[in-house]
């Protein structure tokens, strides 16, 4: 408890935990006073460690700051021994378009043409469970403002959710909010929402995972840097007033597991207000125009703790600040509180002098409150005053950079080798496979309507994607498309995926997979993938199994971006997703951007012309181990599909050669549920069937039916073929070695969907199951 | 009629239509100016940014009040940025002899019938969610300065995405708005927000304002709006009134 001494909000010690004015003189004096640092989450080497760069304890102010920025949420201590894997694994090649690396609020990556796109993307898990409508709405306001921070106009948002159960009854809490949340917040900002991921899962129950992309673009010379440089330029900060919410949220929510002894958490999270956020963006933006901002930052987790020491130290090292100065929503707020702080839609920037006139003219325009807090120096510190009394003196370095990093003991867990052994083929849930005409057909509508495979317009419906005007394709295609110049139709391509049960059975080659699949998804439609963002979700760092699952995603991960030769950027590292000692599967959700010369040449998924031919690019093995099917039927062991990346590599090339020679009209990537949930997709996009024969698919491959269809062999993709290109589009393939094989017809008239030795099924009757599954449960 | 350049095509439009301004207002929290100005220029005019805090109309020959959520519809959608001074003057060039043009779309419908340019009012959806979808809306009068390059009857499709969309006046009103030929627009197939008498857009007595729901000006570009029909076929709002302003012989 913090004894009371000078200041004006003096309280007895005894009713309050709340930091009162400490000041580092009165610190230096008390050196025996007793903080609060393991409620603020701190462990007592990292007190320790505190104290020793101080050379005394620390005021309740730099405890708080300190506490915040050495979280796990904010320093990634567990995490950063391996996420440098990400700077280290790197060629020429994957460098070559690389404007801003790893380290800044978002990484930008060059699209030609003087334009250069950042993107990225991060979690939001834990509030989300607490409090799902406003935790999925900052999540959003969350990683929209680091997009802005580097000088971007944002242009789209995607989401990826992984819920529990369907039918669990705290599922649809957590549903209604979160897509609530999203909706209401991304709607708001006129952000067109082009895609994401919808998995339902029991792992999930306690941990949902709301994960949040958003991405912008902008011109080279207008990327802008979190810095604070140049000795008497001012620190300003703008936006929404300083509150209450989300106070200690970064260190308190993000780095413990959810645990029913502990009291209720609620009023840590955030409260977003979408139209505070909608101006800012805005007022950014006429700030970058006039170059009225040397650096800035965003204001996310451990809100001015963070903005400050990010800033002075990524700069000419040092900034005063008069803590005072800031606008409070409540006056009550104490120095560590406002320090702690993490109400949403605030920024802060660094101006020059000659500046401040033309940045206060912008302010007012938008009518955005700020307040003028102090000015960098060159002393290479950080201070914080409060009434002129200084309350923190740091190195910004030491709060920012020098947290603390730990090399987590790590392990292969000892169920492992059980788990792979279980393969699904001839487990008991394999029990009855179906292999008759009618029971194919069943399975097949089963597949389609299940939790996971079924039409997600429930959701998606509840999202603009159409504002801005440049939404090129959206949900449900492979993935989202954005123009960015109006003039040649460059543009821009997104797609993320991860899929927990195949890092489960094997981490390293599991991470590979989320990649191979977002790569190929963007391949699909057409685009080069360029970049990745990854979010690792992950359960707790200090249980070793969880560690080793960690370390060997992220392995796995880089040393796959090597080969498909395009680096991560940036991303976000979300620990502790674990109730009690349950962990969620392993959940590293990657995201792939990709470039369109002209996005007038995307490719969709569903079929249109009669008459066109089908093909499907690959090979297929009997990889049911972890599918979907075999996740129906409530199994989970074996290994997950094999990894090829140089066979995505050539698969992609093929994908991208016939969209930008128009060869191919339709295209869609097999992933979750094979071939036949590509086939079903494909025909319900735009309600055309097909006639389809697989019988030299199984002749090739030695597979059967119930295989071909059901099973998830990665790199494979099916093609609708102009009659025109046909010979063109197989010539390409064998010139590249890559299998091919035409399995069937585009058929507009038949209402049907036909695959030889499966019962016909009518796409009305698909479309009814498909479609009926997230209304059942959700209304 | 004047030929108007087609979509895509980088030709310069007729100096006659350059030479027509078509204003689009942006309140704090509006979100498809851009869109209306995209589809202003798409149609061959040019498009004018006006900012609500402004207090004249400049010399613009119609005004549009496009979507978004301005001033993030706290209070209710549309009741704060009436009272904007540019509001003023848009009602004062609607009601003037020249009868100015002004269409409001999504929040701009709100805003004009919280500005009482038009009639009734906007509630949530009554299925309570934000929507988007790509809506059929059938044109049922074709002579206000926004229709008139529709035939009446004709069907189009373009996208629709609210959470305020629901219209409702009393019945008095309503039968009034039959009566007198104002409802300009019905949800066709599916009324996707429980609006009285299925109804997506209405116009004044005199014609030069009309309001909708629904967003022609994400229905002008191929490849950028409904995957149904044509995918311009909102375009024709904007020509309607470009030609009203050039002086067709309609």
């Amino acid at each position: 408890m913090t004894e009371t001494s000078t200041g004006r909000t003096a309280g007895t010690a005894t009713e309050t935990k709340k930091f009162n004015i400490d000041t580092v003189e009165n610190a230096a004096k008390t050196p025996d006073v007793e903080l609060p640092w393991a409620e603020l989450g701190l462990k007592q080497n990292e007190f320790d460690e505190v104290v020793k760069v101080l050379g005394r304890r620390p005021t309740g102010a730099e405890l708080a700051m300190y506490s915040v920025m050495w979280s796990e949420h904010c320093s990634y201590k567990s995490s950063k021994n391996h996420l440098r894997q990400f700077g280290e694994k790197v060629t020429d090649e994957m460098k070559k378009d690389m404007l801003v690396g790893i380290g800044e609020n978002a990484g930008v990556t060059n699209l030609g043409d003087g334009w250069a796109v950042t993107f990225k993307i991060e979690s939001h898990n834990s509030p989300s469970f607490v409090e799902p409508y406003q935790g999925a709405a900052t999540g959003i306001g969350g990683i929209v403002r680091d997009i802005i921070s580097m000088g971007a106009r944002p242009v789209a948002v995607m989401d990826p959710l992984r819920f529990g159960a369907i039918d669990h009854p705290d599922t649809a809490r957590v549903m209604h909010g979160a897509v609530a949340g999203i909706g209401g917040y991304g709607n708001s900002l006129g952000l067109p929402n082009i895609g994401g991921e919808m998995v339902f899962d029991s792992v999930y129950q306690g941990n949902p995972l709301v994960n949040a992309l958003a991405v912008g673009v902008m011109r080279h010379e207008d990327i802008r840097l979190a810095n604070a440089s140049g000795k008497g330029n001012k620190v300003v900060l703008f936006g929404a007033r300083t509150g209450g919410d989300g106070i200690g949220g970064a260190s308190v929510l993000a780095s413990e597991s959810f645990d029913d002894t502990k009291p209720s958490k609620r009023p840590a999270v955030q409260v977003g207000d979408p139209f505070a956020e909608k101006v800012l963006i805005e007022c950014c933006l006429e700030l970058f125009k006039g170059s009225l901002v040397d650096g800035i930052q965003d204001l996310g987790a451990a809100g001015i703790s963070c903005a400050t020491s990010e800033l002075a130290s990524n700069g000419d090292g040092g900034m005063e600040v008069e803590l005072t100065s800031v606008l409070l929503r409540d006056p009550t707020l104490t120095p560590g509180e406002i320090l702690m702080s993490e109400s949403q839609e605030r920024m802060m920037a660094v101006v020059t002098p000659e500046n401040v006139a033309a940045f206060e003219a912008v302010m007012h325009k938008w009518a955005v409150e700020h307040s003028w807090l102090g000015e960098v120096t060159d002393t290479g510190r950080l201070i914080i005053t409060w009434e002129g009394d200084v309350i923190v003196d740091v190195d910004p370095r030491t709060v920012a950079h020098d947290g603390p990093v730990y090399d987590r003991p790590y392990a292969r867990p000892e169920w492992q080798d059980a788990v792979q052994a279980d393969a699904f083929t001839g487990s008991v849930q394999d029990a009855g496979r179906p292999s008759a005409p009618a029971e194919l057909a069943a399975a097949i509508t089963e597949l389609v309507a299940s939790p996971n495979m079924c039409d997600k317009s429930w959701i998606t419906n509840q999202y603009d994607r159409y504002v801005g005007g440049n939404t090129a394709m959206a949900f449900p295609d492979d993935a989202g498309v954005v123009r960015v110049d109006e003039e040649t139709g460059l543009g821009v391509a997104l797609a993320t995926d991860a899929n927990g049960r195949y890092t489960y059975l094997d981490p390293y080659h599991g991470a590979q997979l989320a990649l191979a699949e977002a790569y190929r998804n963007v391949a699909t439609s057409g685009a080069v993938p360029m970049a990745v963002s990854d979010c690792l979700n992950f359960g707790s760092p200090e249980d070793p199994d969880v560690m080793w699952q960690l370390a060997e995603a992220i392995r796995g991960l880089s040393d796959a971006c090597m080969v498909l030769g395009i680096p991560v950027t940036g991303g976000n590292v979300s620990l502790y997703n674990q109730t009690g000692s349950t962990p969620i599967h392993p959940s590293p959700v990657v995201a792939v951007l990709g470039k369109f010369d002209d996005v007038a040449r995307r490719t969709p998924s569903g079929w249109k012309e009669d008459g066109q031919a089908i093909y499907l690019l690959g090979t297929t093995e009997a990889e049911l181990d972890g599918s979907e099917w075999s996740n129906m039927r409530g199994h989970l062991g074996g290994l997950p599909p094999k990894v090829d990346l140089d066979a995505e590599r050539a698969l992609g090339e093929i994908l991208i050669n016939a969209s930008r020679d128009g060869m191919v009209d339709s295209a869609h990537d097999l992933s979750e549920g094979g071939l036949a949930a590509a086939l079903v997709e494909s025909s319900l996009r735009y309600g055309v069937g097909a006639r389809v024969a697989l019988q030299d698919v199984l002749d090739r491959d030695g597979v059967d039916l119930f295989t071909a269809l059901f099973s998830e062999t990665q790199g494979r993709a099916i093609v609708a073929v102009p009659r025109s290109e046909e010979i063109r589009f197989t010539d390409m393939c064998t010139a590249r070695g890559f299998p091919h094989l035409r399995i069937g017809v585009v058929d507009a008239e038949g209402g049907t969907l036909e695959i030889t030795g499966v019962e016909t099924m009518n796409l009305e009757s698909l479309r009814e199951a498909h479609e009926a599954t997230l209304p059942k449960y959700f209304g | 009629m004047t030929e108007l350049p087609l979509i895509g095509e980088a030709v310069a439009a007729p100096a006659q239509l350059i030479g027509a301004k078509i204003g689009v207002v942006t309140f704090p929290g509006t979100l498809d100016d851009r869109d209306a100005v995209r589809a202003i220029r798409l149609a061959g005019a040019t498009a004018v940014p006006l900012w609500h805090a402004d207090t004249t109309l400049g010399d613009v020959d119609a005004v549009v009040i496009p979507g978004g959520f301005s001033y993030g519809d706290y209070l209710r959608a549309g009741a704060i940025s009436r009272f904007a001074p540019l509001m003023a003057r848009i009602i004062d060039a609607a009601h003037s002899d020249a009868r100015l043009p002004v269409l409001g779309i999504c929040n701009g419908f709100q805003i004009l019938t919280e500005s009482h340019l038009l009639p009734g009012s906007m509630i949530k959806n009554d299925h309570l969610k934000f929507m988007c979808r790509d809506q059929v809306l059938r044109v049922e009068n074709n002579t206000t300065d926004w229709t008139r390059d529709y035939a009446v009857g004709q069907e189009i499709t373009v996208p629709l995405k609210n959470q305020d969309g629901q219209y409702i006046a009393d019945e008095k009103t309503l039968d009034a708005l039959e009566a007198e030929g104002r409802v300009v627009f019905r949800y066709v197939g599916f009324n996707p927000n429980g609006s009285r008498r299925d109804i997506a857009g209405i116009s004044n007595a005199t014609g030069n304002v009309v309001g909708l729901m629904p967003h022609p000006e994400h229905a002008v570009e191929a490849g950028f709006g409904p995957e149904n029909g044509s995918g311009t076929e909102g375009l024709g709002f904007f020509t309607s009134v470009l030609n009203k302003i050039v002086g067709d012989t309609k």
